[in-house]
């Protein structure tokens, strides 16, 4: 069960609508042990953005692959609570099914087909798809990035920056209702970070497609989203509006912080913030 | 003479190197989308031949008829082997899928020659003339059709994987299971579906040497043949697989050459292409056209 009095949005927009996707309390086991989420719940209302924060290792990917399906290609499996995506239960069914349904996930890496063009990728996009207006959509993806229409070798051969533009492009060609997009902006120059950032919005507010982002880059994501959930060690330790969880003084210090000196004592100062505040 | 014998050699080891071509790509289709490496191929042209012969004979369906059907089955014959025997086996060590393909060639070897015999049986005859007359060589007919069938075949992959959506979906489950199914992708069907299209074109290549050499247990050879071809072309460059066949039917009918000329040990033919294969791989260890791995961070 969602607790909803835990979750202001959640419970703002179940007064209105139920949320897009609700991740009720999913426990989610690798190789039949190793526990990675451990009661974890998140909702994200339709047409929003809402951002999953969090240090590596926290569980974020995890739990991107739990509502995509991809974790049955790792092993992996939600052994308790449920995901449900436009009130039906979605938790178990093969990933494939899962993108049909309307879900699309942007791996972390990019994951782009190295070995096919870049037009080729945006088509394999569009798998799914049986309609004909495969062609308009190619010349809607190119419209957000214009690079991409230049380049015509190879993907493999594309910079970090095309690749990411490249992904996204290729997820808006299944024309989902939410995309879940792991760590758009890592490896990237900040002023690609930038523009990253800024189709995102776009794709959100023109395209209405509903966003759930994970992102190392607090900051720009919290820029973006309205909403957001903190991680730690598979579980949701703070959550709030984006303006709260801008200016709560823990994720100020652990996610907007510098990135010098303190980074050395960052996990034993976590881990005593975190004892002292939220166990 | 000479010079016509030897032209007459070069053009029969680009008819047969093409039906070659034409199984090792169907080869490196399995290998490619499911790293199943097949040893049952050959068996495949095997099953193909009979049951088209079968019909043609026994039902007496007219040729485009029986064609059609044989098709069709072979479709449903690579969809069940896939689904029954291999998927089961995903995940088991390679040695296990290997050992399991070997055992499907072998069962299919001896249940055709069970069905069927031993004794090589003739195609009825498909066409009204037995030979063309091509820029003065005398043609089979039949050979004309076959090469004609085997360039068809190659142009009908090069679009298949170029431009439609299976074929880009066979790709980037070649390239990445995990990244084909983030976009939609069901691997287990692509697998089988690589397993249709690899049984339904090893039959067209069956049916085609069927109709020169009549249908025997000797057509499962193609499948052994096979192996020099896609090592030379790279296991897994479908081109490559293409061009490994024509080098091994060219290689074949030109050692056969040189042995009635001047060596006479008798067995060129057979061992040919295995002393080139020997020599490539000594130079190129991952074949002709091996993967070159496209890396960026
Ligand atoms: N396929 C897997 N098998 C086993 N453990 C995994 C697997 N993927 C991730 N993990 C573990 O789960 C934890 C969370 O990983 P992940 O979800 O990738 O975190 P994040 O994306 O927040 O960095 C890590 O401890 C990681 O080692
Ligand atoms: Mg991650």
């Amino acid at each position: 069960m969602l607790d909803t009095a835990q979750h202001p949005a959640s419970a703002a927009a179940s007064a209105a609508a139920p949320p897009l996707l609700e991740v009720a309390n999913i426990e989610v086991v690798y190789n039949d042990v190793i526990l990675v989420l451990r009661g974890l719940s998140l909702a994200v209302p339709q047409g929003g953005i809402v951002a999953l924060l969090g240090a590596n290792g926290a569980g974020k990917s995890t739990t991107l692959k739990a509502i995509s399906g991809l974790l049955k290609t790792e092993e992996g499996e939600v052994t308790r609570g449920e995901v449900r995506f436009a009130g039906e239960r979605i938790d178990g069914i093969d990933p494939h099914d899962i993108v049909r349904r309307g879900i699309f996930q942007v791996m972390e890496g990019r994951r782009i087909v190295a070995d096919m063009t870049c037009l080729e990728n945006l088509r394999l996009g569009a798998f799914t798809r049986r309609d004909n207006e495969i062609r308009r959509d190619i010349e809607m993806v190119y419209s957000f990035f214009p690079r991409l229409k230049e380049r015509t070798g190879l993907a493999g051969y594309l910079s970090g920056g095309e690749q990411q533009m490249l992904a996204i492009g290729r997820a808006l060609m299944a024309r989902p209702k939410l995309i879940l997009m792991d760590e758009p902006s890592m490896g990237l120059s900040p002023l690609l970070v930038k523009e990253v950032f800024g189709i995102i919005r776009r794709i959100n507010s023109e395209l209405g497609v509903t966003i759930l982002l994970v992102e190392q880059n607090a900051r720009m994501a919290l820029s973006v989203a309205q909403y957001g959930y903190v991680m730690e060690q598979g579980k949701v330790v703070l959550d709030g509006t984006a303006e709260a969880l801008a200016a709560n003084e823990d994720v100020k210090e652990f996610y907007l912080g510098g990135h010098g000196a303190e980074r050395k004592s960052f996990r034993n100062l976590k881990s005593y913030k975190r004892r002292k505040r939220w166990l | 003479m000479e010079g016509a014998l030897l032209f007459q050699l070069l053009l029969n080891g680009l008819i047969v190197g093409a039906l070659y071509g034409v199984v090792a790509m169907s080869f490196v289709l399995i290998y490619k989308a499911s790293q199943v490496v097949n040893f049952a191929q050959g068996e495949f042209l095997l099953v193909g031949a009979w049951v088209c012969w079968w019909l043609l004979t026994e039902w007496q369906l007219p040729f485009w008829a029986g064609f059609l059907v044989t098709l069709a089955f072979m479709t449903l014959f690579g969809i069940i082997l896939q689904v029954v025997v291999l998927r089961p086996l995903i995940g088991e060590p390679v040695i296990s899928v290997i050992m399991a393909t070997i055992g499907l060639g072998i069962f299919f070897q001896a249940l055709m020659k069970w069905i069927f015999g031993v004794f090589a049986k003739p195609f009825p005859p498909v066409f009204s003339a037995e030979r063309v007359s091509v820029l003065g060589l005398e043609v089979q007919t039949a050979y004309l059709l076959s090469l004609g069938i085997s360039l068809a075949i190659m142009a009908g992959f090069g679009w298949f994987f170029r431009y439609s959506r299976h074929g880009l979906a066979m790709r980037a489950t070649a390239f990445d299971q995990q990244v084909a199914q983030s976009l939609g992708i069901s691997v287990p069907r692509v697998f089988a579906m690589s397993w249709a299209i690899s049984a339904v074109v090893s039959a067209v290549a069956g049916v085609t040497v069927g109709m020169v050499n009549g249908v025997s247990s000797a057509l499962s050879v193609y499948g052994i043949k096979v192996f020099p071809a896609v090592i030379l072309g790279g296991l897994d460059s479908i081109l490559g697989a293409v061009l490994g066949g024509l080098i091994v039917g060219v290689l074949e009918n030109l050692a056969q050459y040189v042995d009635g000329q001047w060596l006479n040990w008798g067995n060129m033919y057979q061992v040919a292409p295995f002393y080139a294969l020997l020599l490539i791989l000594m130079v190129k260890p991952y074949g002709l056209f091996g993967t070159k791995n496209i890396e960026r961070i």
